[in-house]
């Protein structure tokens, strides 16, 4: 007899959902997505009726799939108007066939991966707007409900089911799941699939919001998808690779960046004993993977960046030139006034606060950093290292004004507080 | 000792909308039970986990044996499953299950003896 507590694995029942709504559209065809929806929410009802009184499966991924396809197979017996759903009866049959499970098994998990990067191309069709393609990608792709991905992109929940509907609009129009090998546009559809991704990850890493949980959820869901990406021969490419550094090094760091209070620390502050070697581990490896052919990304400069701060064993042994050099790179394939700032931070940090102060006052497009906290911030720090405090307190004080949520108003505040300390 | 039966019940409207909740919310409630349910079997009161009840059904109802389609209509609650326990006493199987997940969620547990049928055997 089991002594343990019997637990389902996290967020089983949101990655299963993920799974079957892919696998299930493939069979029912991207024109009846919102069907595919319904049969995943009818099995996860029947999981959570049965596993209730029963307890758990010994295969828990299996018994959904099991569950989702025999509903499939019914609701298309019934239909018998094959007209409305893929006519692929060829398909149809293999589905019975492979009721007979075990020996086919990694064959079926292969497919199922297969099945969720299609859904992620079909998600990123040029018919779909960004925002919508990743609102997409949370509700089909990563099992979230309206209400979750409402707050974690922060908008409303009504915003949320207009862009639904809108890409269900689209695919009213759309039969089968494309083979991703034969869609046209493929590489221009995997630009959209990286940005989409990394709209998630950022949106899980910068956006402070009281539901701090779905937003690390996002992180991780965005390194999922990135690793589903490597796993196909149209995803593996260096920049996918890069892609999947950047994030780990990035997730590597979560655990150490909000203390209890919620509040934001510093890269300065932090435990660095608290960073997760696991994910930095894998960082380096896919930066490695990364160098293979000499294509060099904004992902992989990125990357670059992050693993010379996860490589520092204290603070003040960052390497900031080599990070200054990164950010001049990065900032001539990606001339953005953040990631001019970040550069000017870095310039301070290698040459001292005065030349990051000059830095900082020859940013050009500061007009687009107008309502951007960190930008007063970090004229605050560098007055403030400069023995300043005068200054310090005026800027930190304006980055107060700014702040957008609870977690960088208390960390501005303790700026402020600390406006005539000079070190 | 003896045996009771707990027979959950759910309002309908929170039925439906535990339906359309999300994946991330089912796991949690199936968790909570699982849990319980758990406790139950290893302290000995689980006689039998019993089993869910299906939400559509008919029913047949007097002399004339009118036929409706689904659970009893006029209820306002559904039962959606029921279970065995053994407790020493009615007040036992009723302290047990106050720990029903299912009353986090506005539902009901009615705990009522099973009448032991004596001379039967």
């Amino acid at each position: 007899m089991k002594e343990e507590i019997p637990e389902l694995m996290d967020h089983l029942f949101r990655r299963e959902a993920g799974k079957m709504v892919s696998y299930l559209t493939k069979i029912f065809g991207l024109n009846n997505l919102a069907l595919a929806e319904d049969v995943v929410q009818d099995t996860l009802c029947r999981a959570m009726e049965t596993w209730k009184f029963r307890g758990l499966p010994d295969n828990p991924s299996a018994w959904l799939m099991r569950v989702a396809r025999n509903r499939a197979i019914d609701i298309i017996r019934r239909e018998q108007r094959f007209r409305t759903f893929t006519p692929d009866l060829t398909y149809f049959v293999k589905l019975q066939e492979s009721l007979l499970p075990d020996g086919e098994k990694l064959a079926f998990e292969n497919e199922i991966k297969d099945d969720q990067l299609r859904m992620m191309f079909a998600c990123c069709s040029p018919a779909i707007s960004a925002d919508v393609q990743v609102t997409l990608i949370l509700k089909t792709l990563c099992g979230f409900g309206v209400e979750e991905i409402a707050s974690a992109l922060l908008v409303s929940a009504d915003t949320i089911e207009k862009r639904l509907s809108r890409a269900k609009k689209v695919f009213q129009a759309s039969g089968a799941l494309e083979e991703v090998e034969s869609i046209p546009e493929l590489q221009s559809r995997l630009q959209a699939i990286y940005d989409s991704i990394y709209l998630l990850f950022n949106e899980g890493y910068n956006g402070s919001q009281s539901e701090m949980m779905v937003r690390e959820d996002l992180c991780y869901e965005a390194l999922r998808l990135a690793l589903l990406l490597c796993d196909h021969p149209a995803g593996k490419s260096p920049k996918t690779y890069a892609l999947v550094a950047l994030m780990s090094f990035h997730a590597a760091r979560l655990k150490g960046r909000m203390d209890a209070e919620g509040c934001l620390i510093l890269l300065e502050a932090q435990d660095r004993s608290l960073w997760n070697k696991e994910l930095i581990g894998r960082g380096f490896q896919y930066l490695d993977l990364s160098a293979q052919d000499g294509e060099i990304s904004e992902y992989h400069i990125e990357a670059g960046i992050a693993s010379i701060h996860c490589m520092a064993e204290t603070y003040e042994r960052t390497n900031w030139r080599e990070i200054l050099k990164l950010y001049d790179l990065l900032f001539k394939v990606k001339p953005t006034p953040i990631v001019a700032l970040n550069r000017a931070i870095a310039v301070g940090q290698a040459f001292g606060p005065e030349k990051g102060l000059i830095a900082l006052n020859a940013i050009e497009d500061l007009e687009k950093l107008k309502d951007y906290p960190f930008y007063p911030a970090a004229l605050g720090e560098f007055y403030r290292l400069a023995g300043r405090g005068k200054e310090a307190g005026e800027y930190f004080g304006r980055a107060l004004e700014l702040a957008r949520n609870s977690s960088e108003v208390k960390f501005l505040e303790r700026k402020l507080k600390t406006r005539n300390e000079r070190s | 000792m003896a045996d009771f039966v707990y027979l959950y019940w759910n309002r309908r409207e929170d039925q439906a909308r535990m339906a359309n909740s999300t994946p991330e919310e089912k796991q949690k409630i199936t968790q909570k039970w699982m849990v319980w349910m758990d406790g139950l079997k290893k302290s000995g009161n689980l006689k039998d986990f019993g089993a869910p009840l299906e939400f559509d059904g008919k029913t047949v109802e007097g002399a004339k044996k009118v036929v409706t389609d689904g659970p009893y209509a006029e209820a306002k609650d559904i039962v959606g499953g029921f279970s065995i326990i053994t407790a020493n006493s009615l007040n036992e199987a009723f302290e047990l299950s106050k720990g029903c997940p299912i009353l986090e969620l506005n539902g009901i547990v009615e705990v009522r003896p099973i009448r032991p049928l004596q001379g039967l055997k």
